[in-house]
């Protein structure tokens, strides 16, 4: 969770400094609820993390270097170069490598389910995430109805952060509460509060358990507000300055930090450790990243097929073969 | 005895179970009820839990079976209509297609499309899709006209490592006969001359190929030598086949079931063109659909689509050029 606020921190100053070429998303302020699935989950576990889950990344155990690497454009990153920032990950270690349409990862992790029935696995869960707007969409209607359907172990986590770019949640859906849908699709609902750690970590924890168990799909709907832009271009403008001073409006990050104070788990110094610690790992990461070769547009084999026998060589003028 | 082309694509699949644990079968009806064109009879009671309905969600049946594809397995999945593939365009042409560009991990799945047109199917139950996969990088389009095409394609399609859009014509589901299934195949990605001649090539690809065969016979009895290539795949497209046959009969019509802008046609005249300009003796020409929805009543729809008479029309008007 501090790992990645502190490399959140690190990439919107890179971003800002004109070190990053497209775009950067940070999850700051879902960190909590992101944490408490990667941490749910294990090795063998199908995790389709979206747009805002660098803590969840990292606590399933994503190294550190395939975001740098992916974000800077490193040649010797898992995406090579061919893709950006979010939408890495390495399928077939369970981290799987979002595409941007939203909802799209909740059948996929489905399939993965459904193969592992087939070859009579049990014991594996895949959890999926995704924000208020993608409930509008027809890939989450048919994603979540599929896994009802097959009764499969998939974990949906809902991350209700109020915003979907800049539209707000009152005009995404209409009912009371998001969470209200789970009963339609006969799936199991899991309300928290995304702000408070402990929360996430009890609820997401118990939610990644009953599909574990044979409990069929799970939903959890977390309420929280995201305390950055929909991307580092963004300045946020339109959020509602009363929702910031609302209970949704804490750091999720501060919150935890403060508990453990509290419970005297953890000093100021302890705390002030720790961070240095994050911000060591960060810049030892973006220091080596920065000194990998970029990809080179004459070596690359410019084929989108696995079956290279397949593919045609297409040529354009002025160009030879 | 004898086997139809629906009959083969049923046999495939049978084989295609029967040989490998990984594939299984996804779809609208596909399990008990044995499809909604019976391609999968008897297949469900054969292979038990391993072809099975889905919900009418096509977005999340191309998602699970990128997810099986990722986890291992090879699936097959019926969209029922063509028409009815676009819900699941998405996931085809975003993920299918770039998975494994973007993250070096196959997606073996083979989509089966039942197309074309039939007499009274009406604007959604008659469309020919293949240009618009075949525009997307990432997919291989076979597109068989033949019983054995149909059965050994089909296998091929379920072995290749790569999404496979596998347009089987309904026209030809119960009409085309062969004496028995095939032993041996054409590679995938090689045009077959599928009758010889001197005077004009026609290229044509699935139920086209008989509309140009019997147009063929017609211009026989007024001395003409029609030459037919049967494309097979329309991706991989082989031009090489497309252009020998050029070279012998100096003039190119080329036809497509599905509409006139872009596509097949305009792809092999563009490339004849570019590629083979000096070849011609007379300006290359293309038939296609009419450019309007596919009509309902059989007068118009037979009229809507290239037949063996605007065949043989459109290839006098070659040879008069």
């Amino acid at each position: 969770m501090l790992l990645s606020r502190v490399l959140d921190d690190k990439l919107a100053s890179l971003y800002r400094g004109g070190k990053i070429h497209g775009g950067v998303f940070l999850g700051r302020g879902q960190e909590a609820l992101s944490v408490s699935l990667g941490l749910a989950l294990r090795k063998g576990d199908v995790y389709a993390p979206l747009i805002r889950d660098g803590a969840g990344r990292l606590a399933f155990g994503e190294p550190i270097l395939d975001a740098v690497r992916t974000y800077l454009g490193s040649a010797l990153g898992p995406m090579r170069g061919r893709e950006d920032n979010v939408h890495r990950g390495r399928p077939r270690e369970g981290i799987l490598a979002m595409i941007s349409h939203l909802g799209a990862m909740i059948s996929v992790v489905n399939g993965m389910l459904m193969s592992r029935r087939f070859r009579g696995e049990t014991g594996t869960v895949g959890a999926t995430v995704i924000g208020e707007g993608a409930t509008s969409t027809g890939s989450f209607h048919e994603g979540i109805n599929q896994a009802a359907v097959e009764k499969l172990p998939l974990v949906l986590v809902i991350a209700n952060n109020q915003y979907a770019y800049s539209t707000p949640a009152r005009r995404q859906f209409a009912c009371e509460d998001l969470v209200d849908k789970a009963a339609g699709y006969g799936v199991t609902p899991h309300p928290v509060d995304g702000t408070d750690l402990e929360a996430c970590l009890s609820v997401v924890g118990q939610a990644v358990a009953q599909a574990r168990d044979g409990g069929g799909p799970q939903m959890v709907v977390a309420r929280l507000l995201r305390l950055c832009g929909h991307g580092e271009h963004d300045d946020a403008g339109y959020i509602d300055p009363k929702l910031k001073q609302s209970p949704l409006g804490r750091d999720c990050l501060k919150v935890a930090e403060q508990v453990l104070a509290r419970r005297g788990w953890a000093d100021d110094a302890m705390l002030k450790s720790l961070r240095e610690d994050a911000a060591q790992t960060v810049e030892e990461t973006v220091a080596q990243a920065q000194r990998e070769p970029a990809p080179d547009p004459y070596k690359e084999n410019w084929c989108a097929l696995a079956s290279r026998n397949l593919s045609e060589g297409y040529e354009t003028a002025g160009e030879g073969k | 005895m004898s086997i139809t082309y629906l009959e083969a694509i049923r046999e495939a699949q049978a084989k295609a179970l029967a040989d490998d644990d990984r594939v299984f079968i996804y779809g609208q009806d596909v399990g008990a009820f044995g499809g909604a064109f019976k391609a999968t009879k008897n297949l469900a009671a054969q292979f038990p839990g391993r072809v099975f309905d889905a919900p009418i969600s096509e977005d999340a049946i191309v998602g699970a079976a990128i997810g099986a594809a990722i986890d291992g397995m090879r699936p097959i999945i019926e969209m029922q209509f063509a028409d009815f593939s676009t819900p699941g365009l998405n996931q085809i042409l975003n993920h299918a297609a770039t998975l494994y560009w973007r993250t070096r991990v196959p997606c073996p799945i083979t989509v089966r499309l039942p197309s074309g047109g039939t007499s009274g199917s009406g604007p959604f139950h008659s469309q020919s899709m293949e240009a618009i996969y075949a525009h997307y990088p990432g997919l291989i389009v076979m597109t068989p006209a033949t019983v054995e095409d149909a059965y050994s394609m089909l296998l091929e399609a379920v072995s290749i490592d790569d999404p496979v859009i596998f347009c089987e014509h309904k026209y030809l589901y119960y009409h085309l006969k062969a004496a028995a299934l095939p032993t041996e195949a054409m590679p995938v990605g090689k045009a077959r001359v599928a009758r010889a001649g001197r005077d004009l090539t026609i290229v044509a690809y699935s139920a086209m190929v008989h509309e140009a065969l019997a147009a063929a016979e017609e211009l026989a009895t007024e001395g003409v030598e029609i030459e037919v290539v049967d494309l097979r795949s329309i991706k991989p497209l082989d031009t090489d086949t497309v252009m020998a046959s050029v070279a012998r009969t100096g003039r190119l019509l080329c036809v497509g079931e599905a509409w006139p802008w872009g596509g097949v046609t305009s792809e092999v005249l563009a490339r004849v063109a570019t590629e083979g300009f000096n070849l011609l003796d007379a300006p290359p020409q293309r038939l296609n659909a009419k450019d309007t929805p596919i009509p309902y009543h059989p007068d118009l729809w037979s009229v809507h689509r290239p037949t063996a008479r605007s065949i043989a029309a459109a290839a006098r008007n070659v040879l008069r050029s």
